[in-house]
């Protein structure tokens, strides 16, 4: 029970951070070597060497970070709001260093100017065990919208 | 609006009125004209290798699905029962076995569109004006198909150029991409990434190739990749960050003034070439790997000749825009007078090195993904662009930058020295397509 809360506690202030645009805090519960990825549709089984939406190291969200924070990131002014609701947390597995495996699931409303997106899929984290808590070594995102053109882009993190 | 009748008053050499963006009329009419009646890029013939896959595309506003039939042909139709208009393929893609069935009366149909069986053809159609042999029971065909270099194309009007003609000097797009590989062949990346924008159609060809405009919408990325990229050079052992970074800084770090040493060189049917490198033939270890492995192919001649093409981009008219040197092939399919959706491929080159095809595939997720970190802001000024030529604050919209001083031989229009951003493929774009559109089909 102890764990279950721990880990929902970690997923719900990781929503809440992106939704409060705390872009650097939320890049910082990565591991170092840590992955964000989100594949094309849910048949991809690895990110690496496969064409993907987001495939990211810490690098890279800073990248991504850095782009939307600077003034002249057209798309971004105003910035969009979020606002994620994060459900179903399942642990699939725990190792006995710690380590954890867990499913959830998400709904995401996005407002853009006037104009309303909803995004809903599931993740999965691989998280490691640390002195101060968990660290993502992969966040993997499905989108349940994976299967539609997308009608313009993603820009932050889902 | 809706007067086409003078649709030559539309078009002037500098300058284009705002209708022609934005009035559905028009769309129609060039729909017709233009997608309808051009070769159009339907996919690559690797997207359907084994008998009976097949996948659907939009020509114009036309359904159509490509399949491979048992004889190896790439052959395309329209998705479309000829007993009562009910689309025959509601996926995307699949295998459809050694038939395409009905799914609302059960009809079947060969590879090519030849009727196979209609349930009870002998007790419901005796007496009646159709037979089995009745061409109007067949899946219609595209008036035309050919492939070049694995590239399939249609054209839905039976007369006009061959693909090649049609092509002209644009071909170099799939020369420049197949010659990259040892054996002279690509293969397809499974699936593409799918993104709609809120505009007109020309908007994006426009865009592809205006290159006074990446050091201006692309700044921010551009700066951002910049930053990290210092960074990890720093760390790195070899002193340099890993390309993909460069190919993202380069939107900053080559500034306004530098694009215009790129070049445009335009051609009659509106297709363009950019050239232009971007640091693309760098000294690593990877590079050198694959370098020899194209000597072993082709020799040092023909080697050096392949890898020093100097091209950025191809655009072919009116609706394909290719990254030759990076495998990225861009495919338009617009949807309305003020949606276009692109398809956006990458293919590998048969037998190179892994790492080279990873360091393409950076540049299709970061740039091309659903989540690009580039044509993001590119769609935002096609959305604000579409939005402001709806609007009656202005009737024209003007191409009319080193408009005079562009060079042309032959009926081919290049952009003169250190006049690289000379907005001269807009106008070529325009030029073609005021052509298309006079004439009758």
């Amino acid at each position: 029970m102890k764990q279950q809360h721990e880990v929902e506690q970690f997923l719900y202030r990781q929503s809440e951070l992106l939704d409060t645009k705390q872009w650097q805090k939320w890049i910082d519960l990565f591991a170092a070597d840590g992955i964000y990825w989100m594949p094309p549709d849910a048949s991809y089984k690895t990110w690496d060497g496969q064409p993907a939406i987001f495939a990211e190291d810490k690098n890279l969200m800073k990248v991504r970070m850095l782009r939307v924070l600077h003034p002249d990131a057209w798309s971004q002014r105003p910035l969009w709001e979020t606002n994620h609701v994060v459900s179903n947390v399942v642990i699939r597995k725990v190792a006995k260093n710690g380590d954890i495996e867990v499913a959830s699931r998400f709904h995401m409303m996005e407002l853009r100017r006037d104009d309303v997106r909803h995004f809903a899929g599931s993740y999965f984290h691989r998280l490691k065990k640390t002195k101060n808590g968990y660290a993502i070594k992969l966040q993997r995102v499905d989108m349940a919208n994976a299967q539609a053109a997308y009608d313009y882009v993603l820009q932050v993190w889902v | 609006m809706g007067n086409l009748s003078d649709l030559s008053k539309m078009v002037e050499p500098d300058r284009v009125r705002k209708e022609v963006y934005t009035d559905a009329e028009i769309f129609e009419r060039e729909m017709e004209r233009i997608h309808e009646t051009v070769w159009i890029y339907c996919g690559h013939d690797s997207q359907v290798p084994k008998a009976g896959d097949y996948c659907t595309v939009q020509i114009g506003r036309q359904p159509m699905i490509m399949v491979r039939g048992k004889d190896r042909k790439v052959n395309v139709l329209y998705n479309r029962c000829p007993h009562r208009g009910n689309l025959i393929c509601g996926d995307r893609k699949g295998n459809t076995g050694d038939q395409f069935r009905c799914s609302y009366h059960a009809w079947t149909f060969h590879h090519d569109g030849k009727l196979k069986n209609i349930p009870m053809m002998e007790s419901g159609y005796a007496g009646t004006r159709l037979n089995k042999d009745s061409p109007e029971l067949c899946m219609k065909k595209a008036a035309r198909v050919e492939t070049y270099r694995g590239f399939v194309f249609a054209s839905l009007s039976s007369s006009g150029p061959s693909l090649k003609e049609f092509l002209g000097e644009s071909i170099v797009a799939f020369d420049d991409m197949c010659d990259r590989a040892p054996g002279g062949e690509v293969e397809v990346v499974p699936n593409c990434f799918r993104v709609i924008q809120h505009s007109n159609w020309k908007l994006f060809m426009e865009n592809q190739i205006d290159a006074l405009h990446p050091s201006v919408v692309h700044q921010s990325t551009g700066r951002a990749a910049h930053e990290v990229e210092k960074l990890l050079a720093k760390e790195a052992k070899s002193g340099e960050a890993p390309l993909s970074y460069h190919m993202l800084s380069a939107f900053a770090t080559v500034t306004i003034d530098k694009w215009d040493n790129f070049q445009t060189i335009n051609y009659p049917h509106g297709h363009c070439i950019l050239t232009g490198y971007m640091g693309l033939r760098p000294q690593d270890p990877d590079t050198l790997a694959y370098d020899k492995i194209m000597i072993k192919a082709y020799g040092k001649k023909r080697f050096e000749e392949i890898v020093g093409v100097n091209i950025h981009h191809v655009l072919v008219y009116p609706g394909l825009s290719v990254q030759s040197p990076l495998q990225q092939l861009r495919a338009v399919r617009p949807l309305g007078v003020d949606r276009t959706l692109t398809e956006i491929w990458h293919f590998r080159l048969k037998g190179a090195p892994e790492a080279i095809y990873r360091r393409s595939l950076a540049y299709y997720n970061l740039v091309n993904s659903p989540a690009t970190l580039i044509n993001a802001d590119d769609l935002e000024n096609f959305w604000k662009c579409h939005t402001g030529l709806s609007s009656d604050g202005g009737d024209w919209v003007s191409f009319a930058r080193h408009h005079g001083r562009d060079l042309e031989k032959d009926g081919v229009v290049s952009s003169a020295p250190n006049m690289g951003t000379s907005e001269a493929p807009m106008r070529n774009q325009m030029k073609a397509w005021a052509k298309f559109m006079k004439e009758a089909r």
